[in-house]
């Protein structure tokens, strides 16, 4: 697949259709793969990187890079261009200066998976097939793909890609529900089991603002976090209040834009599980105001720029999800 | 040595401009009795209510928000107070999920007719976040003062 990536990518810069192309490149250990944009074949050549890390979302950079002039080509996953669809109904994204091409996506590898089967001095890992070729200071062991996986692949929403302008495989298939069986788990327990939980998790937040900066959803240019007046711009968290109010609004802000792509998990220093709160928002918007994916398509509006009279009172806060 | 009184509540009501402020007022006149934990804040429509100042309530020591705004149908902006109920409704719902008892966050529709609507409500709110005790799972250390 990478050979194949690497050669549309060389082409659409040869030929002149595209002046950049989006991509991924190895960063400093094999498994930190990065968005990356190059702008020669010989660079794609030896830099453009696919495979099991893969995991980052470049829909965010093309805000950007579509305002730049010139036309930029990207290859995006199915979570990637549902946060381009998003992006595009926000009109965030210029759509006339990106050429996408859509990649499939078997699920991407969690490291940190890999190092709980067991592994330990990895110096690096190979698709083979169904399987993972893992090669250690100790020797090479190969382990079963599925089992490499990060936990938001685990329980993927959609293989499908939304919106493209050309693909390198067929799209696969989508699953919405199988998602919120933790936040079922985390609803069923009693109020101070939940909040022990999330202040379990919460306190280890040291307000690196990654997730927020990752967020395809999170990219308005001026964040309310970064205003001093707020009390709470970018700075360590000085009490349990600020580390609950930061998530809160966070997750808040991007309720309704959410596609649910986990990157705010992924790129949590501290393991935090952002996506719970995220999901939780999403489950409560599907029971309450009917079934909605962000990023799904380009013409309906988000639950929370729209209301129907019927809509039910606050009362039912506690009554839904696990505990109807 | 200062003898400790009783603790009670603070409560924290934003009531919209334009029917539960006079509501309020309507109790006043008719010299309706609620307490007097409850503080008042004026905002000019139910939708005003960014989730940002409920938190900021209990952050500077409220142990209950309760909004109030014009009935469904009523908004003096015509839909201000569906996007709220829809707002609070997941705003309320995630600060539950988090673990801060439901109880302590309330969304009541009273109109400025509701005089003593208003009475009652606020008389059973305090009572509920009474039995509920001080807010401890969203309070600042930093603005709490003996």
């Amino acid at each position: 697949m990478q050979e194949r990536i690497r050669s549309r990518a060389i082409a659409l810069l040869e030929s002149g259709a595209c002046d950049r192309v989006l991509g991924w490149k190895a960063g400093e250990f094999f498994y930190d793969v990065t968005p990356a944009v190059f702008t020669t074949p010989e660079q794609v050549g030896k830099e453009f990187v696919w495979g099991p890390f893969c995991g980052a979302n470049l829909s965010k950079y093309l805000i950007q890079e579509s305002r730049k002039g010139g036309k930029v080509a990207a290859f995006l996953k199915p979570c990637d261009s549902y946060s381009f669809v998003q992006l595009l109904k926000e009109h965030r994204i210029w759509r006339e200066n990106t050429y996408i091409v859509g990649v499939p996506c078997q699920g991407m590898c969690d490291i940190d998976a890999i190092r709980g089967q067991g592994f330990k001095g990895i110096l690096s890992v190979t698709e083979e097939g169904e399987d993972l070729e893992v090669d250690t200071l100790y020797g090479c062991r190969a382990m079963p793909r599925r089992e490499a996986l990060a936990e938001r692949c685990l329980c993927c929403k959609s293989r499908k890609i939304v919106l493209c302008d050309e693909r390198l495989g067929p799209d696969g298939e989508e699953n919405p529900n199988v998602r919120f069986e933790e936040v079922k788990r985390l609803e069923a327990m009693t109020p101070q089991q939940r909040y022990d939980f999330w202040r379990g998790e919460l306190s280890r937040c040291i307000r690196c603002n990654a997730c927020r900066n990752v967020c395809p959803a999170c990219s308005c240019e001026k964040c309310v976090f970064d205003n001093p007046s707020s009390g709470a711009e970018n700075k360590a968290a000085a009490d349990s209040f600020e580390e609950n109010l930061f998530h809160i609004i966070r997750a808040f802000h991007v309720a309704g834009r959410c596609t649910d792509c986990g990157e705010c998990s992924r790129v949590c220093p501290q393991h935090i599980p952002l996506h719970l709160l995220n999901r939780k928002l999403i489950q409560d918007m599907n029971t309450l105001y009917g079934t909605y994916q962000a990023g799904a398509d380009l013409d309906t509006r988000p639950p929370l720029v729209s209301y129907t009279p019927e809509d039910p009172e606050p009362s039912v806060v506690g009554t839904i999800g696990g505990r109807a | 040595m200062q003898v400790k009184s009783e603790w009670t509540p603070t409560i924290v009501a934003f009531c919209c401009n334009w029917c539960s402020y006079a509501g309020a007022d309507l109790s006043g006149t008719n010299r309706l009795q609620y307490p007097a934990n409850v503080k008042i804040i004026r905002i000019p429509c139910s939708c005003r209510l960014n989730p940002m100042f409920v938190l900021r309530a209990f952050q500077r020591g409220a142990d209950g928000v309760i909004l109030c705004g014009c009935h469904p149908g009523d908004c003096h902006y015509t839909t201000g107070n569906y996007y709220a109920r829809r707002r609070m409704t997941l705003l309320f719902s995630l600060l539950d999920y988090l673990g801060i008892e439901r109880e302590r966050t309330r969304v009541e529709w009273v109109s400025a007719a509701e005089g003593a609507k208003f009475a009652a409500t606020m008389n059973d709110f305090v009572q509920t976040v009474t039995q509920l005790g001080e807010n401890r799972r969203l309070e600042d250390l930093r603005c709490k003062s003996e």
